[in-house]
């Protein structure tokens, strides 16, 4: 099995159960395997592996295809005949709409010539999805071997646990299978293991063990790790190339790469920009600091009314309605301190989330802050819906509601802090929760 | 109308009995209570000596009202007895060639259509039911029965109906399927018996479990496996294991399981189990599935779990929200941390959605359109037990966060 070696790395005694499992072609196998760990863990692609290189007859499926019950049945009787039936050129599709026609159907399929006398594999991947499907899938697949009399193996691969799939009527437990996440020595060897041919292999590794010093506190996502790595290893060889260091000056290497890294984690890895575009900027090598993501409120331009407007929506917001008359009025007269500094740390309304405000507060609001005198006209009430189309402002509650409309304020403090940088207005010292 | 009880199907000596009810109106009442009922069933391990009780009993063209609910805990084993009775019946020839049998079950059968069209297709009867388009599900079925009436019309088939959990059939609509087979049964215009096979909740001889058959193929394999599965039921370390097994679950088909997973390990070089096998498969079974998917976490993610752990202590597991959990972090990172980074709020959103995705943290109620992310309210569903063990095993975890995780106020 060194072929099998070389291909699946650091997976050597989850490979030799999943073997023992297995057994000889024609035998009864366990009738249900459950196969959990975290994503990129090397499920699918170690059972797939196994699978096609011992050569036994399988059919893969990914849940996530299937939103219903039909196609999910059909792929899998399409798929078996497709197996049986290898020679003839052409074979009729099979429509299946319960799980009943599903296991008679089932049972003629398998009555092929060479499926017979051997173990059948039925992987699902994904198999979390199963759960919101018909409540008696999840149960029948656990015990097709029985309820079909056919020599049937059912794999489920998941992330979820099985504590959680476990239907409250019980059902047929399967064998619990746990793929253990990479240490971070495994990792290194696998991801050293895909270095281009043009460079050494200690020169990759050393690029590797920058990345993971970097990206291993945050994700440990292998197929991120890739990812990232395939993206950033031109930037890396950029020096070598131009013929500024050579392959073993570890400081120089490290100090061009390092501030382009701690870029790329806040915007290639959230995918606030795309591959491409990051390929793009690494070729032009232009100045990262411009760089802008999705997110970037630098993209949004408002009218001049809307983003008082805006402003005063964030105000009514997160100030409770008590304290207008402190922060709003010209002549508040003596406000008891006691009173209105009640603080307490939870209930500082930023971490409680924006509350709902009557348009007339928002109009008062908008009023006091605006220095020039602003006419209620319809322009005014236009701008209010456009906010709200934009989703910077939310409609709370009914449509129609008769005592007038209730809005939230859905943007962020950065945000709001950027918008009122734009038209000169200090928002910090209107906001409660930072008096 | 003769009634005839089945039961006692095991040897009397053992003096266990199987549950069995006779058919009447209330039958559903009747028939949740005893699917309620703890079963004390003990199964024997003989099969083949029982079945021939049940072949003896028989049934003969003028039983009527037989109803057989069987209720046993988890292994199907019933299933396997239900079977083997059956095949000694059927090699009565008088049996075979009147009595017809229908197999149904409640998991492939989930409503009463489909389990009208799976009666008509086990009794061959596809053809004569043709288009005929029937009134109701009563008409249906009684004309099934009917067109198995012998040609002078004076007796039909007997027919025997098993339907294996029997409970799903119990929450069909109306429940149609059951009410009319008691009635045709009840009303003995065509001889049925229904047997309803379920399962809920058993005691087990390791010696037994692990001795090969005798119909083992390879002689004196199969001598020195027995030999070896004789000295190993002798092992204190593995009368241990075995007893702290039976202790957490008396499940037969726990421990089939645990035998499973220790002879998953014999190979061609290892070819006699050993007691460490045993161990080692116990270590396995009472393996906390949530603790490892914890170990797989990054160190960002750890450090989320703790911050969302100081603040369920603190105010006695109120829901929380992101942005809360990220403002413990901050006080974290500010305050102490040298050896984790303060890493940018929408960084930590994506390892508190990863975390979402496990399944480790869960909203409150469902999402709507309107709120922002970062305020959704959401709950833990680890306990402090759970993480406190995981974080003992979690690998180069650094030791401020350690820390920061084993002590709580003196942070705020």
């Amino acid at each position: 099995m060194t072929h099998l070696e070389n291909v699946v790395l650091c997976r050597e005694s989850q490979v030799s159960t999943l073997q023992a499992l297995f057994g000889e072609r024609h035998h009864f196998s366990f009738p249900s395997i459950f196969i959990y760990g975290h994503t990129a863990s090397g499920k699918t692609y170690v059972t797939q592996t196994l699978l096609k290189t011992l050569e036994l007859p399988h059919v893969f499926v990914n849940c996530v295809e299937c939103f219903t019950l039909r196609l999910l049945l059909e792929q899998i009787l399409n798929k078996l005949n497709h197996l049986s039936s290898s020679e003839d050129g052409y074979s009729t599709e099979i429509t299946c709409e319960t799980f009943n026609d599903f296991v008679h159907l089932f049972k003629q399929v398998t009555k092929a010539e060479n499926l017979k006398d051997q173990t059948v594999y039925i992987v699902l991947d994904k198999a979390e999805c199963l759960r919101d499907m018909e409540a008696n899938l999840l149960p029948g697949f656990l015990r097709l071997q029985e309820l079909a009399d056919r020599n049937v193996t059912v794999i489920f691969l998941s992330e979820i646990v099985w504590e959680k799939f476990r239907p409250n009527t019980g059902c047929f437990e399967p064998f619990v299978l746990y793929f253990p996440d990479y240490s971070i020595g495994n990792l290194q060897k696998i991801l050293s293991h895909d270095h281009p041919p043009e460079y050494s292999a200690d020169f990759y590794a050393a690029y590797i063990n920058i990345l993971l010093g970097v990206f291993y506190t945050v994700c440990r996502d292998l197929k991120e790790l890739r990812h990232l790595a395939v993206l950033n290893f031109p930037k890396y060889c950029e020096p070598v190339v131009k013929g500024e260091a050579s392959e073993r000056d570890t400081r120089k290497l490290w100090r061009n790469i390092e501030p382009h890294l701690k870029k790329a984690m806040q915007t290639v890895y959230l995918r606030e920009i795309s591959s491409s575009q990051w390929e793009k900027l690494q070729k032009d090598d232009t100045d990262l600091g411009q760089l802008k993501g999705l997110s970037a409120h630098t993209h949004v331009e408002l009218p001049y009314y809307s983003k008082f407007i805006l402003i005063a929506a964030y105000l009514a917001s997160y100030n409770p309605a008590r304290t207008d008359k402190r922060f709003f009025l010209k002549h508040h007269g003596k406000i008891k301190k006691t009173n209105f500094l009640k603080k307490h740390e939870k209930t500082s309304n930023h971490l409680l989330g924006p509350k709902p405000f009557p348009l007339d507060r928002l109009l008062a609001i908008l009023y006091s802050i605006v220095d020039s005198r602003v006419a209620p006209t319809a322009n005014i009430f236009s701008q209010i819906t456009s906010l709200v189309t934009l989703q910077l402002l939310t409609l709370v509650g009914h449509d129609d509601q008769l005592d007038g409309p209730k809005y939230k304020c859905t943007v962020s403090l950065d945000f709001i802090r950027a918008i009122s940088r734009t038209v000169n207005f200090d928002i910090i010292k209107y906001l409660y929760d930072f008096l | 109308m003769e009634k005839v009880t089945l039961y006692s199907l095991l040897d009397p000596e053992d003096q266990e009995k199987l549950w069995v009810s006779l058919c009447c109106p209330g039958w559903s009442t009747v028939a949740r209570s005893q699917l309620t009922a703890t079963s004390a069933s003990q199964s024997s391990s003989n099969p083949p000596t029982s079945a021939s009780r049940v072949a003896g009993t028989g049934i003969c063209h003028h039983t009527q009202l037989i109803f057989l609910c069987l209720v046993e805990t988890e292994f199907h084993y019933v299933v396997q007895l239900i079977n083997h009775a059956l095949k000694e019946l059927m090699e009565i020839e008088e049996m075979s060639e009147n009595v017809l049998q229908v197999h149904l079950n409640g998991l492939l059968q989930i409503n009463d259509k489909i389990a009208l069209k799976e009666i008509t297709r086990q009794l061959n009867l596809e053809n004569v039911v043709g288009d005929k388009v029937f009134g109701s599900f009563a008409e249906n079925l009684s004309f099934l029965l009917e067109a198995l009436k012998k040609g002078d019309r004076t007796s039909s088939c007997p027919v025997i109906f098993i339907l294996d959990e029997f409970d799903l059939f119990a929450h069909h609509k109306n429940q149609t399927l059951l009410y009319n087979l008691f009635d045709i049964s009840q009303s003995a215009q065509t001889p049925i018996a229904v047997i309803g096979l379920t399962c809920r909740l058993y005691v087990k001889i390791f010696k037994e479990q692990l001795s090969l058959p005798a119909e083992f193929p390879e002689k004196l394999f199969a001598e020195k496996w027995n030999e070896n599965a004789q000295c190993l039921s002798e092992e204190r370390s593995v009368q241990e294991v075995l007893q702290k097994h039976f202790n957490i679950s008396k499940n037969l088909r726990s421990l089939h399981m645990l035998l499973m997973l220790s002879l998953n390990r014999v190979t061609a070089s290892h070819p006699f189990m050993t007691a460490v096998d045993l161990m080692e498969a116990s270590q396995l079974c009472s393996m906390d599935s949530k603790a490892n998917i914890v170990h797989g976490l990054s160190v960002l993610e750890i450090c989320l779990i703790i911050a969302m752990k100081h603040l369920n202590d603190l105010y006695e597991e109120e829901p929380f929200n992101f942005q809360m959990v990220y403002n413990e972090f901050q006080k974290f990172v500010q305050r102490k941390a040298h050896s984790v980074y303060n890493f940018e709020k929408p960084v930590v959103m994506k390892a508190f959605e990863h975390l979402q995705q496990l399944e480790l943290i869960k909203p409150v109620e469902k999402t709507s359109g309107n709120s922002q992310r970062e305020y959704q309210l959401m709950k833990l569903l680890l306990d402090n037990t759970q993480i406190m063990n995981a974080l003992q095993k979690y690998p180069n975890c650094p030791t401020d966060v350690r820390q920061w995780a084993t002590s709580s106020l003196s942070w705020l």
